[in-house]
């Protein structure tokens, strides 16, 4: 186990509840198995399909990769794919955690609700690289669109990735990376 | 007589250049990369600069979009005094756009109006196009993918002129301090002081477009891009927001007249995947 990102741990999809109440923020992982790719629009419409009911498509324990990949080629079966803006995503996240997903991905600051929903239900939030989505689509092993295939680029897609490299973001503690990572940055640039 | 710049000369140059920017870091780009990733310290923000350089390694190998994300299209054409410039020379830029984008299968990331109808355009259309008349002689387009999640942590502040040098500086440490996650660090920053309300953005994009770390011609922006850079460094904020000492390559400030009432002042954050290109008409 690692804090530092220079040995991550492999972790398996859907995770395993104990497990993930054992992360720490800044921990470097690997993560293996199915997750979903849902962002802005679909999540509006998640929202609005899932009412006062339970989570539907399966997604209950599982993970939501805030991503839209480019589209695939004869050659290239996956997309670029990569992170897109967490906090945009804040509207929906407590109300989807509370309803049983287990993790999201994705990139940036999440609101103090979101913070609060991790630590309420064992959940974490994952962080990887924007900007990298060429290497991240080497993750990627299968693709299937399930859900709002209309909305294109921002469907619900359901991938199987294989060591996509992320870091616990917020763990089920409420630790933010980004509030330890400044810390750290900070005393080493003054170092 | 003047030479005329046509809308084929320009939607030759958009239909050949813009598919490239998609998979092919700029060279200064990725020079800054590897001098950033040469003096990191943090674990963290070294392992995010080696995702970063390995990422332009597979792009360029695949010729696979370095980020999914393949951004808004902005088109510029600079015309000098010794050209003349047909009233319709951008007409043909959607069509060269949505051409490059269907054929090399870039995102479509256009909704067809911002309030009323956020249905997706389905060819990234239409780009964002500007015509610029410059005293450089020569004509020349610039061409910028812009990501969504740089462009929403940029802003502009209209500040009283009291506020001074100081109140530049502050307002682009706010900016960095609290949006600088979510724009996909390390970036260049792009800064504009002075002009007015709907100028002053302009200059901070126009800024991103000079080769990284290229100091401002003048020497007084020149030294609060300095001052500016190891004040947005020593945030720690770093690569990938995970830590580190390099949060941005470059700062890159442009400035203008205005008004006696005005210190307009913008913020233009540019990723680490800052994909633009000038050429040469």
């Amino acid at each position: 186990m690692s804090c530092d990102g220079s040995s991550p741990r492999p972790l398996s999809l859907p995770l395993d509840r104990t497990l993930l109440t054992q992360l720490q923020a800044g921990e470097a992982c690997l993560l293996s198995g199915p997750l979903y790719t849902l962002r802005d629009a679909g999540h509006a419409r998640l929202l609005d399909e899932m009412g006062a009911g339970p989570l539907p498509y399966g997604l209950e324990g599982q993970a939501i990769f805030y991503a839209g990949p480019t589209p695939e080629l004869d050659d290239r079966p996956f997309g670029a794919i990569g992170p897109t803006t967490a906090s945009r995503m804040d509207f929906a996240a407590p109300l989807l955690y509370d309803r049983g997903l287990a993790a999201t991905v994705g990139k940036g600051v999440r609101s103090e609700a979101v913070r609060d929903a991790c630590v309420r239900n064992g959940a974490v939030y994952f962080v990887t690289v924007g900007g990298a989505a060429a290497y991240l689509a080497k993750c990627v092993t299968a693709t299937r669109t399930i859900g709002y295939d209309d909305l294109g680029t921002e469907a619900l897609r359901r991938i199987e990735v294989r060591d996509l490299p992320v870091f616990v973001g917020i763990d089920a503690r409420g630790n933010d990376l980004y509030e330890i990572a400044r810390r750290e940055g900070g005393s080493a640039h003054r170092g | 007589m003047a030479r005329t710049i046509t809308a084929d000369e320009v939607s030759r140059v958009v239909r050949e250049n813009l598919g490239r920017l998609a998979w092919d870091l700029p060279a200064d780009v990725q020079q800054a990369l590897q001098e950033a990733r040469a003096a990191e310290t943090g674990p963290r923000g070294r392992r995010a600069l080696d995702l970063l350089l390995a990422n332009a390694r597979t792009a360029r190998d695949e010729r696979m979009p370095l980020c999914q994300d393949t951004g808004t299209v902005w088109c510029c054409l600079e015309a000098g005094p010794d050209v003349a410039v047909a009233g319709d020379a951008l007409a043909g830029v959607d069509e060269a756009v949505a051409a490059v984008y269907t054929g090399e299968r870039l995102r479509k990331s256009l909704v067809a109006d911002a309030l009323s109808d956020r249905s997706n355009t389905g060819d990234n259309t239409p780009a964002f196009t500007e015509l610029r008349l410059v005293e450089r002689p020569g004509a020349r387009l610039h061409l910028m993918l812009k990501g969504g999640g740089s462009d929403n942590a940029s802003r502009v502040a209209m500040l009283p002129p009291s506020a001074g040098r100081q109140g530049v500086i502050d307002t682009v440490l706010a900016c960095v301090s609290e949006k600088a996650a979510n724009a996909c660090p390390p970036l260049i920053v792009g800064v504009g002081v002075g002009a007015t309300f709907d100028k002053v953005a302009s200059l901070a994009k126009h800024a991103l477009m000079r080769p990284v770390g290229s100091p401002a011609a003048d020497p007084a922006a020149a030294a609060l891009e300095g001052e500016l850079l190891d004040a947005v460094n020593a945030t720690g904020i770093g690569p990938a927001a995970l830590g580190g000492r390099t949060t941005a390559l470059a700062v890159h400030l442009e400035t203008a007249p205005c008004h006696i009432a005005a210190l307009p002042v913008a913020v233009n954050m540019g990723c680490s995947a800052l994909r633009r290109g000038t050429y040469e008409l």
